[in-house]
Parts: C-alpha cells; sequence; structure tokens
C-alpha cells in the first residue's frame, strides 16, 4: 500500500516538473539595452539589492549620480515603441516580474517612461 | 620649508585672484555663476542652509505662476477640493483696522527645528544636511501625524492613484508630501521651480540661496532688509523669511 501511495506521488512529483519545463522562458522587449552596469545574470537576481541601498542614500543624504540608479533602468530598458517598461507581456519589467510572480512596487510612485519623452509630453 | 609652503601659496593666490578678475566682466558680475551643482557621489552638506527671502511687496495678488511651475515640475494637478495636494498656496491677508492688503506664496517653511520630523513614527519626515524637510515616501505609512503638527498647514495626503509621474518627483497614493524646495533641481545647481517662474512673471518676489554663505545674495539681502519668519514664536526657525508682512 505504502509503495503504491510513493508511486503514485512520485508520478505527481513528475506531472509538476513536466508543467513546470512547459511555461516558456518571457520574451523581453529588452529597449536599447546594451552594456548594463553589472553582468546581467547578476542583475536578473541582485537588481533590487542595488536600488534599495542607492534609494535612500539619495533620498535621505542627497547623494545623486551614482552607478545604479531605477531612473536609468528606465532609461535603457523602456520599450522603443511606447518607453514604457510596463504596459503588456512584452514590456521588460513586467514581464519578467509576471514569470517570477512577484508584485512591482516601484512604479506605483516613480514613472515607468523614459525620462526624456515623459518631460517632452508634457 | 615653511616660507617655500607661503610662498607658493602667495603665487598660488595672485595667480587666481587675476584668473577671478581676467573672467570678471565688470566689478561684482563674473562670466559664469560660482554656485555649481554638487558632484557626484556627494552628500548634501550641513555647511549649506538653503532658504528663501519672499518679498511680499513685490507679490501680485492676481499672479499665480508659482503654483502652477510648481505642480507643472512635481507633477501634482491643479487643487480643486479642500483635500487636494497643495506643495504651494497663494494666500491673500487683509488687515482689518487699515485694509492693507498683501499676497504671498505659502509652503512648507523648512524649518531648522521641524515639528513633523519630531512626531514621524518611521522616520519617514526628516530634515536634510542642508536643512531641506522632506519626506521619506518609502518609509511613510500615511498616518498624517505630521500634517496635524505642522503649524503652515503645507502638507498634503495624497487621496488618489497618481497615473502621471514627472521621472524626477516620485510620487504615490498613501503618502504625505509637501514642497520638497525642488531638491532634484538645487541639487544640479539650479533655482526652484517657482523662484524661476515668478522672475519670468517680472516679479522678483522670491529670493532662493543659501543662508551660510555669507558671499550670497539672500545672505546679504537678509541682513539690510527687515524681514521676519512666520510664527517666529513657535522658535521653529524656518528657512523661508518674509519681506513687507
Amino acid at each position: 500500500m505504502n509503495l503504491l501511495r510513493a508511486a503514485v506521488l512520485l508520478a505527481l512529483l513528475c506531472m509538476v516538473n513536466l508543467t513546470v519545463a512547459a511555461v516558456p522562458m518571457p520574451k523581453l522587449d529588452i529597449g536599447k539595452g546594451g552594456q548594463c552596469v553589472e553582468d546581467p545574470k547578476f542583475m536578473r537576481k541582485n537588481h533590487m539589492k542595488l536600488i534599495v541601498h542607492q534609494r535612500d542614500e539619495t533620498m535621505r543624504q542627497g547623494i545623486r549620480g551614482g552607478k545604479y540608479s531605477l531612473a536609468e533602468c528606465v532609461n535603457c530598458h523602456s520599450s522603443k515603441v511606447d518607453n514604457s517598461v510596463l504596459g503588456s507581456s512584452e514590456h521588460f519589467c513586467q514581464e519578467c516580474h509576471e514569470y517570477a510572480a512577484v508584485k512591482i512596487d516601484c512604479f506605483e510612485c516613480h514613472s515607468s517612461k523614459r525620462k526624456v519623452i515623459a518631460e517632452a509630453s508634457k | 620649508m615653511s616660507d617655500k609652503v607661503n610662498l607658493n601659496r602667495r603665487q598660488f593666490l595672485g595667480k587666481a585672484s587675476a584668473a577671478i578678475a581676467g573672467i570678471a566682466i565688470a566689478p561684482g558680475m563674473l562670466l559664469f555663476d560660482f554656485a555649481h551643482a554638487r558632484p557626484a557621489g556627494e552628500a548634501a552638506s550641513s555647511a549649506v542652509r538653503w532658504g528663501m527671502l519672499i518679498d511680499t511687496t513685490q507679490c501680485d495678488s492676481g499672479c499665480n505662476e508659482c503654483v502652477s511651475a510648481c505642480g507643472k515640475e512635481n507633477g501634482w494637478p491643479e487643487a480643486k477640493s479642500p483635500t487636494d495636494v497643495q506643495w504651494i498656496r497663494k494666500v491673500e491677508l487683509k488687515q482689518v483696522s487699515t485694509g492693507r492688503q498683501t499676497s504671498l506664496p505659502m509652503m512648507c517653511q523648512h524649518c531648522a527645528e521641524p515639528p513633523c520630523v519630531d512626531v514621524c513614527p518611521t522616520n519617514a519626515s526628516f530634515k536634510r544636511a542642508d536643512g531641506i524637510v522632506l519626506v521619506d515616501k518609502h518609509r511613510c505609512i500615511g498616518c498624517r501625524y505630521c500634517m496635524m503638527a505642522c503649524p503652515y498647514k503645507a502638507r498634503s495626503f495624497v487621496h488618489e492613484p497618481v497615473l502621471d509621474h514627472n521621472s524626477d518627483m516620485p510620487r504615490g497614493k498613501g503618502t504625505v508630501e509637501s514642497c520638497t524646495l525642488c531638491v532634484h533641481r538645487v541639487d544640479r545647481g539650479e533655482q526652484p521651480a517657482c523662484v524661476e517662474a515668478c522672475a519670468k512673471a517680472g516679479h522678483r518676489a522670491i529670493l532662493f540661496g543659501d543662508l551660510n554663505d555669507p558671499h550670497s545674495e539672500i545672505y546679504l539681502r537678509i541682513r539690510s532688509v527687515a524681514s521676519a519668519q512666520l510664527r517666529a514664536d513657535l522658535g521653529l526657525n524656518p528657512g523661508i523669511s518674509f519681506v513687507g508682512l
């Protein structure tokens, strides 16, 4: 009986594995792209840590012009079509966050549009 | 050894003053401004204290340029109801006995001893080293205690979701905000938007500068013209002073 249970469990686990493998990797509109401030592999895992540290220094001490900045993320990675990092499942931030099922809070307050364009359209 | 150092220093000073004389168009006028943006990576310094001197005799009661310039620069819409966001507003005063009318812009007074900072339970409300009082919206929980504590009613609560952000000034629902003295512009070495708009409208009622710099215009004006801080009796030492109240 226990053996049967184990077999059923194993079968279920295999199915789960199969479904995970079947989810396609995100297809991103990387915007301008090019050389990022760090290696892309590192950025995928750690981008939020870099700007959490920077945001406090900029906000509370007024240190500006550092290597890491959310505005620069948006400047490089906003779509060439509509200058935004949000909007559809192809937009840079949105798609990856949908894939990882992580809510983005940044753009509740910060602009999701490329700076120059955001100001010109006003 | 020390003689040599002094000589070099003297030579240097001589050359430096000659260079400065070279770029001066006329006495007191230079080809470029010496007030520059802080270098990248440098923190705001407590040697500086930003402030304003508002000349109410130059402020036109019909003019709203400072308010609309602030809204445009910082991305807040025109206030239609009393609970709408207002970083700066025009106030009209009338002395009952004489009927004398005064018009002035009111905003955060950037106190040296800000009560909004004292009461904040999360340390979101803080005073930067150079005297600018700000809200760290990453920490603000929207309790609005600071709004109660401010004697100038300078702060607003964002009730509605913000849809159109300016990249330089993040704003979001559920947080308190107020005049930042256009901190993003000041850090670039520029003047706040209201000051620029007032000058553009031909009034020049707002003078902005470093209250600690003996060479700044505001330092000299505050020492030569009668001015007053609002509710100076509270001992908050605001960075904003008024002429002609």
